[in-house]
């Protein structure tokens, strides 16, 4: 761009987010949100086998305030990657690829992550307890 | 690569207000505004156009602030119908023509040049790239039959499968609001190039569909399409570009099979 002097006309600073699109930026960052996630999960993994007592320390942080917020976000990722994936499979062999279908199946994936998460942390709290 | 926000020589600034004298239903158009002659950064100009006196187009403002306001300020425009193309500008955030685009209710109108393309001078970006991919899917029929003695004929269902793709003007909205073709516009198609390319490799009469195909197969000229959508949401013809490109993925499975 510097080589002819000229400007580069805006384009993320003015162009107006509506769902699709919002959808569509936000599958890149939850996959980006979830790569951070299988790190935790590896971790988690490897204190299984390193022994009972590093695993006790690993579960005392992942139960923290901070810990279950992680978590909870995990969660909301995986759901609205999940949901924004089986979309793309739709959108893929030709079906919602009209403006009105479009929309609301961008606008369904934040309902079904949404509602997904709240069932999978309720169910685990009823099932689990408030351990630790 | 993405690039998220502007080169320091794009960055955008405050520029002058003109009012309209003696008018009291007036409109602020915010119009971007670039001079190649005083080496400055581009600026947003604001303009008080009276609406009285104004037609219903953003187009027709525009023209009214060049005519009465400034006649420096430099814009592409003909057929002021939404034939043409040659109007195509960011108006309120999306990509439309300013002549079929309807001014809006709201207390001021955003006009930006279409995005992430260079600006020649103010709203009239830099289209050389894309006019040269155009020209790169060989945009016309081919064919290796021998020549008939009148027209090639089509079916009705076949002529059918072109509607919807003909009608494309080449005006760039759908390019210019696609995020990859942002990141990607140097060897990405983009939309109205695919939607071009899916309107002859249809075409039951054109007989080039496997070098076609061959020639899009290729990890960016027709793979950079992530299905966003902005492109059929921008179209000022009501096409969708998403459509065709996702027509033109199936084919190269199809044809794998």
């Amino acid at each position: 761009m510097a080589t002819t002097g000229r400007p580069k006309s805006p384009h993320l600073q003015v162009y107006k987010f509506r769902m699709h699109m919002f959808t569509s930026i936000m599958h890149r960052v939850m996959g980006m949100a979830l790569v951070f996630g299988a790190v935790l999960l590896a971790w988690w993994l490897s204190a299984i086998a390193t022994g009972a007592d590093y695993f006790h320390t690993v579960s005392v942080y992942a139960a923290s305030p901070f810990g279950r917020l992680v978590l909870f976000g995990l969660t909301f990722a995986l759901m609205q990657h999940l949901a924004g994936g089986i979309r793309y499979l739709y959108t893929d062999t030709g079906k919602l690829l009209s403006l009105k279908a479009n929309t609301n199946s961008a606008t369904f994936t934040w309902v079904f992550s949404a509602i997904a998460t709240l069932v999978i942390w309720t169910a685990a709290y009823s099932v689990m307890g408030v351990l630790l | 690569m993405a690039e998220f926000t502007l080169p320091a020589n794009s960055r955008v600034g405050k520029g002058k207000t003109v009012k309209a004298e003696g008018a009291t239903n007036t409109k602020a158009f915010h119009v971007y505004r670039w001079n190649p002659d005083d080496g400055e950064n581009p600026r947003m100009d604001t303009f008080e156009v009276d609406m009285d006196t104004c037609g219903p187009m953003v187009l027709d403002a525009l023209i009214k602030i060049k005519n009465e306001m400034d006649p420096t300020l430099t814009f592409r425009r003909s057929c002021r119908e939404g034939v043409c193309g040659s109007c195509a500008m960011n108006i309120d955030g999306e990509n439309t023509l300013a002549c079929t685009k309807a001014i809006g209710d709201g207390k001021n109108v955003s006009i930006t040049p279409l995005p992430s393309r260079e600006v020649v001078k103010d709203l009239v970006p830099d289209l050389t790239d894309f006019y040269a991919q155009y020209a790169s899917i060989k945009p016309w029929m081919q064919t290796q039959s021998v020549t008939p003695e009148r027209e090639r004929l089509q079916s009705r269902e076949d002529r059918e499968k072109l509607d919807g793709l003909y009608e494309c003007i080449l005006c760039a909205c759908c390019s210019t609001s696609c995020p990859s073709y942002w990141w990607n516009g140097d060897k990405y198609l983009g939309p109205a190039i695919l939607l071009q390319s899916y309107r002859w490799l249809i075409d039951s009469r054109d007989e080039a569909t496997g070098e076609r195909l061959d020639d899009l197969e290729d990890p960016f000229r027709l793979y950079r399409c992530h299905t966003i959508m902005n492109c059929a949401n921008a179209c000022p013809k009501g096409l969708n570009p998403a459509k065709a490109i996702n027509e033109i993925k199936m084919m190269m499975v199809e044809r794998r099979s």
